[in-house]
């Protein structure tokens, strides 16, 4: 059985240390805060200019001059603090943000990652994710293995506008865990999810990975 | 130095704007945005605006304004995904589009108001962005240069300010106004609480008046684009 997006969720968060600054991207990665271990102190960065975010508001409790990066409405914590961009991505490219959980359309075996943007169709924009990638200490992929065609996505090389170059640390599917190791920082398979065989993954992967 | 004190967005403006002009916007989406200079710019008519704003704000509101009017030429952004108007103007070639790594756009901007013409940076390296820019190698990684950006105009949202153009920003709706504020030939500032000098503690000013010409009092609607809440347990 394939993980669901909760599960690589689940598994993302078994990545976190405690006292990391972490950055997570809109989709799947967002739900990886439900799932930092209990007493674990992990301290998260919103990139329009927010260290320590907290919950959702309880209704009527909003404040329309504090949000994420997601706009939608959030809280401070005790430990929180506000600045503005330029010092936001002073810790994202200064290398001060310890990992980075985010979404991708395609990662390539060399660690590639195009996630903003396809040709023809509206763009939307970067955002800050080519910062992200290009800036922090680790960075890991979370998506489904498959397009909804059912065509890869773990490609040889991607075939979309890239975000960044040789970033990606970790790619974590619905169908597996698959971490750059070694010299040479070729992906390995980590753990397959429940059910899950070296030859569906196979089947569904064009990158070059190692799966002994 | 003179009064920097306006009575209201329209005079905080008037004698700025013409046509083919450079204007900075505050804000990330709806947060932080200066929404009363935003109409009063809509309403002096001002045309063929070049725009650099975080986002291109939605429908009716915001830079979303200006865009119906069409009165921005082009966009300098990281993100424009809410707004309809914009995508139906920029497929049909009607706006022009620049793209910034959001962290790229928050230092060019920064460097501009600090008298930095180009700085380099590694996002962005190997994709669309690095294209026809110079790239240097320090330490072994490779760089690109990108440069400093100013504006004929900036118009910033704060929290607080005095009658010097001392501001105090808000949680989030901080984001790109601080930067925004230093790189404006002319900055016009709006705030919702204006008082008196003294009344601010200066350990706490986030932008010191210098950077700041003119500043108005005025209520801002301050709308909520993805209201968020949890249930109580």
């Amino acid at each position: 059985m394939a993980w669901t997006r909760d599960q690589m969720a689940a598994r993302a968060a078994q990545e976190l240390e405690d006292g990391f600054y972490v950055n997570l991207g809109i989709g799947i990665p967002t739900l990886v805060a439900n799932h930092i271990p209990a007493g674990m102190d992990v301290t998260l960065q919103s990139e329009n200019g927010m260290l320590g975010m907290g919950p959702f508001p309880y209704a009527g409790e909003e404040d329309a001059d504090l949000i994420n990066a997601g706009k939608q409405t959030i809280t401070t914590l005790p430990k929180s603090s506000f600045f503005d961009s330029a010092t936001s991505f002073a810790m994202i490219r200064g290398g001060h943000i310890d990992l980075s959980i985010l979404g991708a359309m395609e990662v390539a075996e060399n660690g590639d990652i195009a996630n903003w943007m396809i040709p023809g169709k509206m763009v939307k924009g970067m955002g800050g994710a080519m910062d992200l990638v290009a800036g922090v200490k680790r960075c890991i992929a979370v998506f489904d293995h498959t397009n909804k065609r059912g065509e890869p996505k773990f490609l040889k090389a991607c075939t979309l506008p890239l975000t960044g170059q040789n970033c990606i640390d970790m790619v974590i599917t619905d169908l597996g865990v698959f971490a750059r190791e070694g010299a040479q920082r070729r992906f390995r398979v980590q753990e397959l999810a429940p059910g899950v065989t070296v030859d569906d993954v196979k089947s569904k992967t064009e990158a070059d990975v190692v799966y002994d | 130095m003179g009064n920097k004190v306006y009575k209201d967005a329209r005079a905080a403006l008037a004698g700025i704007p013409f046509d083919g002009m450079t204007v900075m916007s505050g804000g990330f989406g709806l947060c932080g945005i200066p929404e009363n200079l935003i109409a009063a710019l809509r309403d002096s008519g001002v045309q063929n605006i070049t725009a650099i704003s975080n986002n291109a704000g939605v429908d009716g509101f915001g830079l979303g304004l200006l865009l119906e009017t069409k009165q921005i030429k082009k966009m300098c952004s990281s993100y424009v995904g809410e707004n309809k108007e914009f995508e139906r103007q920029y497929l049909a070639g009607e706006l022009e589009l620049e793209f910034n790594p959001q962290g790229t756009l928050a230092e060019r901007i920064r460097a501009g108001g600090a008298g930095i013409p180009g700085f380099y940076t590694k996002t962005g390296v190997g994709t669309v962005i690095a294209e026809g820019k110079p790239s240097q190698d320090f330490n072994g990684e490779t760089y690109i240069m990108e440069t400093g950006l100013n504006a004929d105009l900036s118009i910033v949202k704060a929290w607080k300010g005095d009658t010097e153009g001392n501001l105090i920003f808000n949680a989030t709706a901080k984001n790109f106004n601080p930067m925004m504020a230093m790189a404006g030939k002319v900055t016009v500032a709006e705030v919702d609480e204006l008082v008196q000098p003294g009344d601010l503690d200066p350990n706490f000013i986030h932008t010191p008046g210098i950077f700041v010409q003119r500043i108005i009092e005025a209520r801002c609607e301050k709308r909520i684009e993805q209201l968020t809440t949890r249930e109580r347990t």
